[in-house]
């Protein structure tokens, strides 16, 4: 199919030749409500330069930017700072079209991208490697386990670009490329969902790589990400968000979400919900029916209180809320305070494995687990708002 | 005692050190690790670890 489709320039020698995914709203299961972008780079210094590639669907729309700037056999090296697929699928039609004489990734890259996308011939390059691409040239540092083995970064020296895969990315499809082209508080939104639903198990890495940006002595004035728009002005701002989510910090709000069939776990839910706003402290109640799981981690993440409550159903927790226990358990949340509960009719595992999780996570549970059996009580729910207005009481003082 | 080095993620088993977070004591070789012991940065089990040159 012929596609026409344009590369972007985003400084003197590099353009955007990525795709635009505006309709997807399932990313291996993260709901993303703005679509997202799979950004690849093209550079056009002596030795020109591919920075990663798309998803698969999309090898023809990148194939086209990448046209509208230089015959695609013109270029030289394939970068892939990321094996997988979201960014190395178009991999193997960019090999056929390029021809390329390289294909640098990390050491754990060459593994992943042949078990992707077969035996490519890679060059597998380590923390500090450089590439020499005639007036610039391109240096790596490895971020493994941010997110996968084999992610690293790399910086175009020439013109200050760092190309940072999924770091300081979102799942945001837009206009423009440029981040300071949006709302600030769409792009704060996004960065903290990707951040809680991607990095969050790995924060203690990322604090340490903030850490040790500043001895790298890189002069960044751009941010490339993988997905979502660049980054040109106010490094800072974006690098200290970063920061922000990775310390995982306890703030003034709560989080009730619940499952429910016949509303009672709903019904404790609410009054729960009560009390902890009588404090004066914000509060989102979630039904699970209607919030997507990666919905659930980001409001988990930016609260202090997390309240799970479920019913029972075949001498199980309610299926939702082990789907978002186990979800919640594997980005590994901390400093929260937790609070379980649920209706149940007779044998109540719902309740008890919400307190066992948030065991297993290390979560305080200040107050004990309270279980209904079928409709909670007028004193039931009394005894709820309390509780919900004891533990906000609980989350201000530790917040003083 | 020696280090190992996971093929995974690169995180390096110091033995002088343990993994005390994961409830490992300071002085645990390698091979006295418990079979339910992973890598705590990528979570590979043991067979993924080679000996540190
Ligand atoms: C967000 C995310 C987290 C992952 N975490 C792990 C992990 O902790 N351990 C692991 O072995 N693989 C992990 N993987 C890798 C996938 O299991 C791997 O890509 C697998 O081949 C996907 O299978 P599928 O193609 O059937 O989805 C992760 C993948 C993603 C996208
Ligand atoms: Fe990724
Ligand atoms: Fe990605
Ligand atoms: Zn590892």
């Amino acid at each position: 199919m012929n596609k026409v489709f344009k590369a972007e320039k985003i400084s003197a020698n590099v353009w955007w030749v990525g795709a635009s995914d505006w309709n997807v709203r399932n990313f291996h299961g993260y709901l993303t409500s703005r679509g997202s972008t799979y950004n690849a780079y093209l550079i056009i210094d002596e030795k020109v330069t591919l920075v990663d590639t798309v998803k698969a669907p999309f090898a023809d729309e990148m194939l086209a930017r990448i046209r509208s700037v230089i015959d695609p056999e013109k270029i030289d090296y394939i970068i892939s700072n990321h094996a997988e697929p979201d960014h190395s699928g178009a991999l193997p039609a960019a090999v056929a079209a390029i021809k390329p004489e390289k294909i640098f990734t990390s050491v754990a890259g060459a593994k992943t991208l042949t078990a992707y996308c077969g035996d490519l011939g890679y060059t597998a390059v380590k923390t500090g490697d450089a590439v020499d691409l005639g007036q610039g040239k391109c240096t790596f540092v490895d971020t493994k386990m941010l997110h996968w083995p084999d992610s690293m970064v790399c910086y175009y020296d020439r013109d200050k670009v760092l190309f940072s895969q999924d770091a300081f990315g979102m799942h945001l499809a837009g206009s423009y490329l440029w981040a300071d082209m949006y709302d600030w508080s769409v792009l704060e939104q996004e960065v903290r969902k990707y951040f809680a639903n991607i990095l969050n198990l790995y924060s203690d890495k990322v604090i340490a790589l903030l850490d040790s940006l500043p001895g790298l002595g890189l002069d960044i004035e751009v941010i490339a990400p993988d997905h979502g728009p660049m980054w040109r002005q106010e490094l800072e701002k974006i690098i200290a968000l970063y920061r922000d989510c990775a310390q995982q910090n306890p703030r003034p709000k709560a989080l009730v979400a619940y499952a429910t069939m016949w509303n009672a776990t709903k019904c404790c839910a609410e009054a729960f919900a009560d009390g902890v706003r009588s404090k004066g402290v914000e509060v989102e109640l979630a039904d699970l029916n209607v919030c997507d799981r990666s919905d659930i981690m980001t409001k988990a993440s930016l609260s202090g209180i997390i309240a799970l409550g479920a019913p029972t159903m075949n001498n199980q927790v309610f299926p939702l809320m082990a789907d978002v226990l186990n979800y919640l358990k594997g980005l590994r949340i901390k400093n929260k305070l937790g609070f379980a509960f649920g209706s149940c009719g007779w044998s109540g595992e719902g309740a008890k494995q919400i307190a066992a999780a948030f065991e297993e996570m290390k979560i305080q549970q200040p107050c004990p687990m309270k279980q209904v059996k079928y409709m909670p009580t007028e004193a039931d729910l009394e005894e709820f708002f309390n509780t919900g207005a004891a533990l906000a009481q609980e989350l201000l003082e530790k917040l003083k | 005692m020696e280090k190992f080095v996971c093929n995974i993620c690169g995180y390096v088993y110091d033995p002088e050190k343990g993994d005390p977070d994961n409830g490992i004591a300071p002085g645990t070789a390698f091979a006295d690790l418990p079979e339910s012991w992973v890598c705590p940065d990528c979570g590979a089990t043991t067979d993924e670890f080679e000996k540190a040159e």
